[in-house]
Order: C-alpha cells, then structure tokens, then sequence
C-alpha cells in the first residue's frame, strides 16, 4: 500500500511539503494520517471530510495536511516523525493500528498534540483518543431489520472479531429481536475490511441462505452492489459513509461517520489554549454517529420506530445495552434496568443471548 | 441439500467467482509459455477494471465494457513489453513496477467515477434450457464471460497443443537462442504474447468491475493477481489445470463463507485456512509424481533475449 501511495501521490501531486517550518510557525497545522484512499467512499473519506471541515472552520488560521494510505506498523512511525519534525502541532491517526506508532513517537516529541482514534493507549500526556459508539446506529439499524424481514433471517458481515464489532452485532441483534422475537442472525466473519469481491460473495451466500436484510462492518459498498442484484428483496444500510448511490433501495438507511465536529473541536481547542489529554467516545448525541435518511422503501411506521429510538438514543433517555441481557451461553451480564459500563463495551468479546454460532478467536 | 446448502448454487457462484481469476491466469499462462515472467497482472487487471467501468458507464454498453478493460490491460502491458523486449530490463522487477503504476495511475483515473453504476451485464439467454432441474441452474445461468473464460482455455490448449503457432511459441519459452536461430522474430513473438496476457487480465478485471462487484472503488481487484499468478505455477503451466485451480480457489472461497452463512459448526479458522491447506497438499501430490511438474517451467522463463549475444 505505501508504494502505491508513493506512486498515486505523485500522479496527483498531492505530496506535502513538511519541510516548510519557517511557515509553520504563525498558522496551526492539523495533520491527519489515513489507512486507505481518500476515495474509499467509507472510512477515510469521512477523515478527510472532517479535514476539510476543520479547513473550513478556521480558513488562514490554519493549515492541514494528510497522507494516504499509511501502512500499520513501522512505516507510521515514520510517516508521523515526519510529520512532527514538519511543523504539525496537532497529529490524528485515523486506524487502530496506529496505536503503538502513535504512542512511540507521542514521548518523542512533547509538544505535538496526538489524537488516536479508537485505540485506548495514552502512555503520554500529549496523546488522547476518540473514538464514537458506532453501536447505537447499530440499534436503529436492528429495528429496521427486524420489521422489514421477510424470511424472519437478517445478517451482519463481520470484519474481524474485535470488541468494536461484536458490539455492533449484538446491538443489532437486540433490537432486531426486540421487534421481531422470531428473528434469526446470521454473522459471516470476512477477516478483511477492504475486498469489495469477497465482501460481494459473503452477501451473496448469505442472500442464497434465505437472509433478506445485511448489515455490513466493512469499507465498501460491495454488499449493497450485490443485494441491488435481488431486485428488491433483500436491504442493507449504507456503512461509514451515507453510500447515497444505493438509495432509495437496497440501501435504505446508514451509519455515517461524522468526525468534523470532533476535529474542529480539538484544533479549536488546541488554537486557544484550552486544549486538555481525553478521551473521547461521543456517539448519535455528539453529532459523531449520524443515522443516514430513511427512505421510503420503510413503512412509514417503521420509520417513525426508528426514529424514535435514534432520538431517545440521542436525548441520552435510552441506552441500547440496558438490562437483562444474558450472554449466549445463558449467564447473565446485565441486570433488569442497568445499563452496560463502557469498560464492558470496549473489551466485548462474547455474543448475547440468541446468537447462533461461535465468535473466532 | 446437503449441510444446508443447494449445489447448483453453489457451483453456479463458484463458476462466477472464478472468472476473473481464471482469465487472467489463463494470459499469464501464455506468457510464461514465451518465456516471459509478467509479475504485472495486478496491476493490469486493476487497469482493465478501471477502463473497463469507464467505456461501460460512457457508453452505456457492457460489451464495449469488456473490450475497454481488454485494451486497458492490454495497453499497460505494452509499457511492460516495451521494457523488457526492447530495452532489456529485468523481467521481475519491471512487472512489479508494472503492477504499482497500475494501482495508482487506475486510482487516478477512477476519481470521477466512485459511486456510479455500471450498465448491467445479462444472462445469456438459453430459452427453456435454464429451467432444466440443476443443470438449468449450473450450466445454461451465466453472463456471457463465463462461456468465454472457459472456451478461453479450451482454444489456448488447443493453440499450444495443436496449432503451428502455439509450437512456435513454445519453442519460443524453451530456447530463445534455438528459436532464433530457426528464424522465428522472438521478441515480436513474445510481444504479441504479452499483449495477450495484458488484454485478457484487462478481462479480468473488467468482470470485476462490472459484473461481480458492479462498481468501482480505489484497489477493487484486492490481489486477485496474485493469485492469478500462483495458480499458473500451481497448475504447472497447463490449460486445464487452470481451470482447475481457478475453480478450486474460487469455489473454496465461495463455500467458506456459504458454510458460514448456512450456519455450519466448523470454525471459521479452519474454513478460512483451506484454500491454502488444499494447495499446498494438491502441490505435494503433484510434485510427488516423479517431479515431472517441476520439470514442466519453460526453460527461457525469466530470461531476456539478445539477438547479438
């Protein structure tokens, strides 16, 4: 990926000069650092929306900067001394792995800022992270799910077996159940975030297994292309990013990553000096999780149900891991009425109860 | 029935799976029969997904399509057959450099083309044959490429075995300097053969882009190259085996996520594991039967020819 990055950059001209530290000294530059193309119409694009957003916000105050597709591992560390010996006073690393890079170098250089997202590592008090609970879209996406199923099967592609994913799956599972107790879950693992033909070939086994309604956990829309070849039988929702091409059907809501709010938060924070080591996990009442359109391929019913749970999600009157909720195996994690602890949340590694089938390990 | 899923559908998603792998190995067996090592094929398969998608949505036609991605494979190939055939570089180090230009000159490209439909590409209509119980479902469902990737591997087999010009090439792959000496054109030749393996990776790639995953989006082949490359070695540079290897790739992967899907008890592991488990146990037992397939690589493989040497 870093060779190709070297040659798209240069096709485009996009490389940065970090060089330029004379300049560097009046404006505040935000660096932003990708796993992927700025073109992958999901996750990093979203980053670079916020980017641009915080562009937006504070016009010459400020400079930004990114690179693209940034392998995990070794070559980060790099990329970000770079970066902090370039003039960034502010650095985010958009992937999980970019933990380890980001708290190397973070001890290195104690005067830039560095903003980790969904990671959980602060070695130094110059790092923070952020990240945003994904999970409660997850339950307005169940809700529709379990309305609109036919076959009473609904599915969910899976990324890798991390916490940030099982939660996802057991989100949307409950409420899926809520609204329809016959509802089945079927969870294909695709141990990849980015195949799009992989992840057209996990819809599609799913579809040929009866299931009418897929939620995704990977980057690309793949999923959506494939469920629009069944005609109209079979929905998805739009993930990471509003996947608007697909509309009003298959894809007939999303889960839209909104970083912009977050980013100008920080770099505002950072420019009048009130700039303070978080860590953030914002979700639909932040503003960081945004429920995309519903469109008219729901019931107006439904839409309304789902509309609800995302506002009451949203005035903090509902949590979506509220008690009793029993693991698979029958033992119970949640009491009538409590709610889960974000400590539970973010080391998840077990389904809820009425899950079929084992999460790898 | 068996485990929850239907046969016919199974094999009918893995006939479809497999196409854009077996095209494309299918030209690289060609080349390599001619001596050349293109490790490029990623790169021109993601070169004919990205052309391919572009003639279809500005055309409107899905066979214009496939002659686009064709020609975007096979015109990034030139660049490589002009590398290696005419300046002389080194063979393994130009397809590499082949296969990262590709990545980010199709990303460059493909930039005002994310989120846009492709026109759709039909089923060929076989009338009362696709209502055939199972066979209707296997044979007779397919878009068109499907027929043609395997009557690409019918004519290459038979190209080699049987035509003048496949001995021809294949004298070529052996011995340059023989060849040469005989007075066939090598580099013409191999030139030719290039462009080929170049058109039908394009191929290849435009079935991804158009057909499997009818979108485009910055690195959709994932590696699909790659494996297009091993499995020519795997299937020790002969047609059928291709196809064999194709299918057998293309199918475990299909049935891996089917028995996941169906809800089936074995682990994701081991179901994620077996494509690989198969290969290296059908390598064993083929390299077992007297090392004959080891023996089988043309013997100019890799190797750059100088009429003056």
């Amino acid at each position: 990926m870093n060779r190709r990055h070297l040659l798209a950059t240069a096709a485009l001209g996009l490389s940065l000069a970090f060089g330029g530290a004379a300049s560097a000294q009046d404006k505040t530059k935000a660096c932003f650092v990708y796993v992927g193309p700025i073109g992958d119409g999901g996750w990093t694009y979203q980053h670079h929306q916020g980017a641009l957003a915080v562009q937006e916000a504070y016009g010459d105050k400020v400079e930004i900067a990114w690179q693209e597709n940034v392998p995990e591992g070794a070559d980060a560390e790099r990329v970000l001394t770079q970066m902090a010996l370039g003039g960034c006073d502010i650095i985010f690393t958009t992937s999980f792995g970019y933990m380890d890079p980001t708290n190397a170098v973070a001890k290195k250089f104690p005067n830039v800022k560095f903003e980790h997202a969904t990671g959980f590592k602060r070695e130094s008090p110059n790092v923070s992270t952020y990240n945003a609970r994904f999970y409660e879209g997850r339950a307005v996406q169940g809700v529709i799910a379990g309305r609109m199923t036919k076959t009473n099967k609904i599915g969910y592609i899976g990324s890798f077996p991390i916490p940030e994913v099982i939660m996802g799956i057991n989100s949307y599972y409950l409420h899926a159940k809520k609204v329809n107790p016959d509802v089945e879950l079927t969870v294909v693992w695709a141990f990849t975030w980015f195949d799009p033909a992989k992840e057209a070939d996990a819809a599609k086994a799913m579809i040929e297994q009866g299931v009418d309604v897929i939620a995704s956990h990977t980057d690309s829309t793949a999923p959506l292309a494939e469920a629009a070849k069944a005609g109209g039988k079979v929905i998805g929702f739009g993930q990471a990013s509003d996947m608007t091409e697909y509309k009003p059907s298959p894809r007939v809501s999303s889960i839209i990553d909104n970083w912009a709010p977050y980013y100008v938060k920080r770099v505002g924070a950072l420019m009048d000096g009130t700039y303070e080591q978080q860590d953030a996990w914002e979700g639909i009442a932040g503003g960081e999780v945004q429920i995309g359109e519903i469109t008219d391929a729901i019931p107006a019913d439904v839409k309304a149900e789902a509309e609800k749970l995302r506002d009451d999600i949203a005035a903090g009157t509902y949590h979506p891991f509220t008690g009793p909720i029993n693991k698979q195996d029958g033992s119970a994690w949640l009491t009538e009425g409590q709610t889960a602890p974000d400590g539970d949340l973010l080391g998840m590694g077990f389904y809820v109860e009425g899950i079929k089938g084992d999460i790898p390990k | 029935m068996f485990g929850g899923i239907d046969p016919a559908l199974l094999i009918a998603s893995l006939m479809v799976a497999s196409v854009p792998i077996l095209l494309a190995a299918t030209g690289e067996l060609v080349v390599e029969k001619a001596g050349v090592l293109n490790l490029g094929v990623e790169g021109m398969m993601i070169m004919g997904a990205v052309c391919g998608f572009i003639t279809a949505v500005v055309t409107g036609s899905p066979a214009l399509g496939f002659l686009g991605g064709a020609a975007g494979g096979a015109g990034l190939s030139l660049l490589f057959a002009l590398l290696t055939q005419v300046m002389q570089a080194n063979q393994v180090a130009s397809g590499l450099a082949l296969t990262l230009f590709g990545l980010g000159l199709s990303s460059l490209l493909g930039q005002g083309y994310v989120g846009i439909k492709p026109p759709h590409t039909g089923a060929v209509p076989f009338g009362p044959l696709a209502d055939i119980p199972f066979f209707g479902r296997v044979i007779f469902g397919h878009d068109p490429l499907v027929y043609l990737s395997v009557l690409a591997v019918a004519a290459v087999w038979i190209f080699l075995r049987n035509a003048r010009g496949g001995l021809i090439l294949r004298a070529v792959g052996e011995s340059h300097d023989a060849a040469h000496a005989l007075g066939y054109k090598v580099r013409r030749i191999r030139v030719l053969a290039i462009l080929f393996g170049g058109a039908m990776a394009g191929l290849g790639g435009a079935y991804i882009s158009l057909v499997r995953v009818p979108q485009w989006t910055d690195g959709i082949t994932a590696g699909a190259g790659w494996i297009a490359l091993a499995i020519v070695v795997f299937a020790s540079w002969r047609p059928w085996r291709v196809l064999l290897g194709a299918w057998l790739f293309g199918g475990i992967t299909v049935l891996q996520l089917n028995l996941q899907a169906a809800g089936s008890g074995i682990p994701v592991e081991y179901l994620s594991m077996s494509p690989y488990l198969i290969t290296i146990l059908v390598l064993v037992i083929m390299s077992s039967g007297r090392g004959r397939a080891a023996l089988n690589a043309p013997a100019s493989l890799g190797q750059n020819f100088h009429a003056a040497r």
